[in-house]
């Protein structure tokens, strides 16, 4: 009974602070049938949640845009001290604005009409000392590919771009550690180190874009996170400037350092609301020798779990990376970008890479992994890929899902941990409740850090088919303790889901750092941090 | 006829690896390097498959010159369907002088061998782009040839083939036994599946030699140097048409 007790405990809480008003008391006891509403089970299966209570509106809708906060608007005089210290890289041209105004996914639209290309961490100073002064807003920007709304303005925030800030300060090829400017776009990063026999500790589709001071902000997972951790590891120090122009200097190169309480971790996934981030040290491991992809087939989820459980067992130390797609998302593929199945039709996908220092060992390895796969039956069909143009080829089959995606219509993207088991219950659930009011419900992503990526498409944006979605998908989570928001982060689009996934105490506490890192709140307004906090 | 089609594949430096000179100019870095088959050699043998697959012929073999590692692209050609393979040995100095005569004499010699009814070859290979071997083992042979085949079709004995050619498209219908090379749209070459993979292990490759063959392997081609293209300059930014046109004279354009 205890688990079933600290769940609503926490249940309660949030909706207590969903709706202020609630009359819900702090009585110790509660049954569950205080909670009405569809009942959820759970692997465990131990308790039920309720999805009714926690759908009580706060005054604006949860994910539309909160009301603008009294900053101060850009003046000439700004502008002035602005092209001063920035000549020439001061835009206000609203051609060239425009697209620093629109996320990657084209959902969202700011109205900024400041765009400053800094190019030094000095000059980073300097705006934001100045803007503090002035109670300008300022929206820190990389490589505008987030997914959440959380990389471009609201309102008229000032965009604080780090684009130019796009230089390697040192690499050491005997630790490993990389050192840059926080614009440094990672495909660059990585072609850098691959000359040095080094790659960089993460990867995702969005490299060619993604800068890495904005991988770490919104501490970016991606398809190597299975075997080289996440950035909360392999970042060694940063360089951040703080709201009120003030630089922290925790650059360190040291793999070690226990001095001290580890501030560059609260800005890490901070999702540029505590400081702007200007340079980076990290942490890289060496390019492997001997890289192979296959490209699996099956029937079942339940037997992509087994193919999964057999990897590991077998392949272990060399796997980099276990990733699954549905068949749906083969369609897109197919339809949308001509991309041609590698194999026969099957309901699941299985992207498996791995990466050794030895090519025959590794060949050795994944031979007899194959073999036990196929006689096993769990999988139903494959193919194996070792050269370095083939491997591209299977890799896009996963990668370019997002992209064929936006070619389908508008899409609502999830981003959710779960535990591995349940990972595709979600699809199948939501299939069944949207029923035709969606266009496309897809399923892929990292399976093998039990972080599912859902997509619904319609042919336009639906807000009747959004109400479906929400809030039914972040109950369906909540009911499993998973997190609404794996590695996309919360940004402006999923602000206020954060009680689903987190304690109100937890919530408030962030609040409090916030406001002592940034009491006039210039950074990065609107993002984040839930509404009802402020 | 015999119902035999030997594909020729070459293994090459992957098309997606960067290339780099070695720094005595004498070629490319070739150690340690991801090599794969050439990919219009993969074109030649998905199209040899296809026909066995339609019953038009009997057997694909697949033939590759070089050293112990050309063993891994006969592999790659079984496990797309090849039948067999046979693996010519041709390693050190004679395989850094191996060129497209020798390779042809030596498909010629198999040729005869083996009583093939076609012999399908890439149109050229991405490290040399000599388009030269089809070419030549034609004419050593004394066989029809169907170059920049991007469609063939098998009526009876003779071979139907449209051709890629600067004005366009071309047929001809050619005699058996001839000699095809496969341009880029002849096929799209299928991924080797799992089983496919498992069952090319236990086909065999056959060792020959040249000498066996009665090839001679000299080389009547020295290269003198390798160096990688010019660097590409950077462009100049001008703010106003009189700019440009001062900029053109300038540099002697105008």
């Amino acid at each position: 009974m205890a688990g079933i007790f600290q769940r609503t405990v926490r249940l309660r809480a949030a909706v207590r602070h969903l709706c202020p008003h609630s009359t819900l008391t702090c009585a110790a006891r509660l049954s569950p049938a205080d909670f009405h509403g569809p009942f959820l089970t759970c692997t465990s299966g131990q308790f039920v949640a309720s999805t009714r209570k926690l759908h009580v509106e706060p005054k604006s809708s949860s994910a539309g845009a909160p009301e603008r906060l009294p900053f101060s608007k850009v003046t000439d005089e700004d502008l002035a001290y602005f092209r001063k210290i920035l000549p020439g890289r001061t835009i206000t041209d609203p051609d060239l604005v425009e697209s620093s105004n629109v996320d990657w996914l084209k959902t969202v639209k700011g109205s900024s009409e400041v765009l400053l290309r800094p190019q030094t961490t000095e000059e980073v100073s300097q705006i934001l000392r100045y803007c503090y002064n002035r109670n300008l807003a300022v929206n820190p920007q990389g490589g505008n590919t987030g997914l959440v709304g959380g990389s471009v303005p609201v309102y008229d925030e000032i965009v604080l771009s780090t684009s130019l800030m796009n230089n390697i300060l040192t690499f050491d090829n005997i630790s490993g550690i990389l050192t840059c400017q926080a614009g440094c776009v990672l495909e660059n990063l990585s072609l850098y180190l691959e000359e040095r026999d080094y790659i960089m500790p993460l990867d995702l589709g969005a490299k060619g874009s993604c800068q890495i001071g904005g991988n770490v902000a919104t501490n970016a997972g991606g398809l190597r996170l299975l075997r080289y951790g996440s950035l909360h590891g392999t970042v060694l120090g940063l360089e951040v400037v703080l709201a009120d122009g003030r630089v922290l200097d925790c650059l360190a190169t040291l793999r070690k350092d226990n001095t001290g309480y580890d501030l560059k971790q609260l800005f890490i996934g901070s999702e540029g609301t505590l400081g702007v981030i200007t340079a980076v040290s990290i942490l890289c491991p060496r390019k492997p020798k001997s890289t192979n992809v296959v490209f699996l087939g099956c029937e079942t989820f339940e037997e992509l779990l087994k193919t999964f459980q057999l990897c590991r067992g077998m392949l272990g130390e060399i796997l980099s990376a276990f990733e699954f797609l549905d068949s749906e998302c083969m369609r897109l593929l197919n339809t949308h970008l001509k991309l041609p199945n590698p194999i026969s039709d099957c309901p699941f996908y299985i992207v498996i890479e791995t990466s050794g220092s030895d090519p025959d060992h590794d060949s050795q390895k994944l031979d007899n992994f194959l073999e036990e796969a196929i006689a096993s039956t769990f999988v139903t069909d494959g193919t194996v890929a070792t050269e370095e143009s083939k491997i591209k080829a299977l890799w896009s089959m996963r990668e370019r899902v997002t992209e064929a995606l936006t070619h389908d219509g508008f899409t609502y993207k999830y981003d959710i941990s779960l535990p591995v088991e349940r990972i595709y219950q979600l699809v199948t659930d939501m299939r069944q409740h949207l029923g035709d009011r969606a266009k496309s419900v897809v399923g892929y992503g990292h399976v093998g850090d039990g972080n599912l990526h859902l997509n619904i498409t319609s042919p336009a944006k639906d807000p009747a088919l959004l109400a479906a979605i929400e809030p039914f998908v972040y109950e369906w989570t909540a009911s499993c303790q998973g997190s609404i928001s794996a590695e996309h982060g919360l940004g402006l689009k999923k602000r206020n889901y954060i009680y689903y996934s987190k304690p109100s105490q937890a919530v408030a506490l962030m609040g409090n750092i916030k406001a002592m890192l940034d009491p006039k709140g210039i950074l990065n307004p609107y993002k984040t941090l839930p509404d009802n906090l402020k | 006829m015999s119902g035999r089609v030997l594909v020729g594949v070459k293994r090459v430096i992957d098309y997606a690896v960067k290339i780099r000179v070695k720094p005595d100019n004498s070629g490319v870095v070739t150690d340690g390097v991801k090599h794969s088959m050439n990919p219009f050699c993969e074109i030649a043998v998905e199209e040899a498959v296809k026909l066995k697959e339609k019953k038009l012929i009997k057997e694909v073999v697949a033939v590759s010159c070089g050293p112990q590692q050309s063993q891994e692209t006969i592999r790659t050609a079984l496990a797309m369907g090849a039948d067999r393979g046979i693996h010519v040995e041709v390693a050190g100095k004679d395989y850094e002088t191996l060129g497209p005569l020798q390779v042809s004499k030596i498909m010629a010699a198999l040729a005869k061998k083996e009583d093939a009814q076609l012999i399908i070859l890439g149109k050229q290979a991405i490290d040399d782009d000599c388009n030269q071997t089809g070419q030549m083992t034609a004419a050593l042979l004394d066989w029809p040839q169907g170059t920049f085949a991007s469609e063939v079709s098998l009526d009876g004995d003779k071979v139907k083939v449209v051709r890629e050619i600067d004005g366009g498209l071309e047929t001809i219908k050619i005699s058996t036994p001839a000699v095809l090379t496969a341009d880029l749209r002849l096929n799209t070459p299928r991924y080797a599946t799992l089983p496919n993979i498992m069952k090319a292990k236990k086909k065999k490759i056959a060792n020959v030699k040249p000498a066996d063959l009665g090839v001679d392997l000299t080389s009547r081609l020295e290269v003198l140097k390798v160096e990688e293209p010019p660097q590409r300059q950077a462009g100049v930014k001008v703010e106003t048409v009189e700019d440009l046109v001062g900029k053109l004279k300038e540099t002697g354009r105008i």
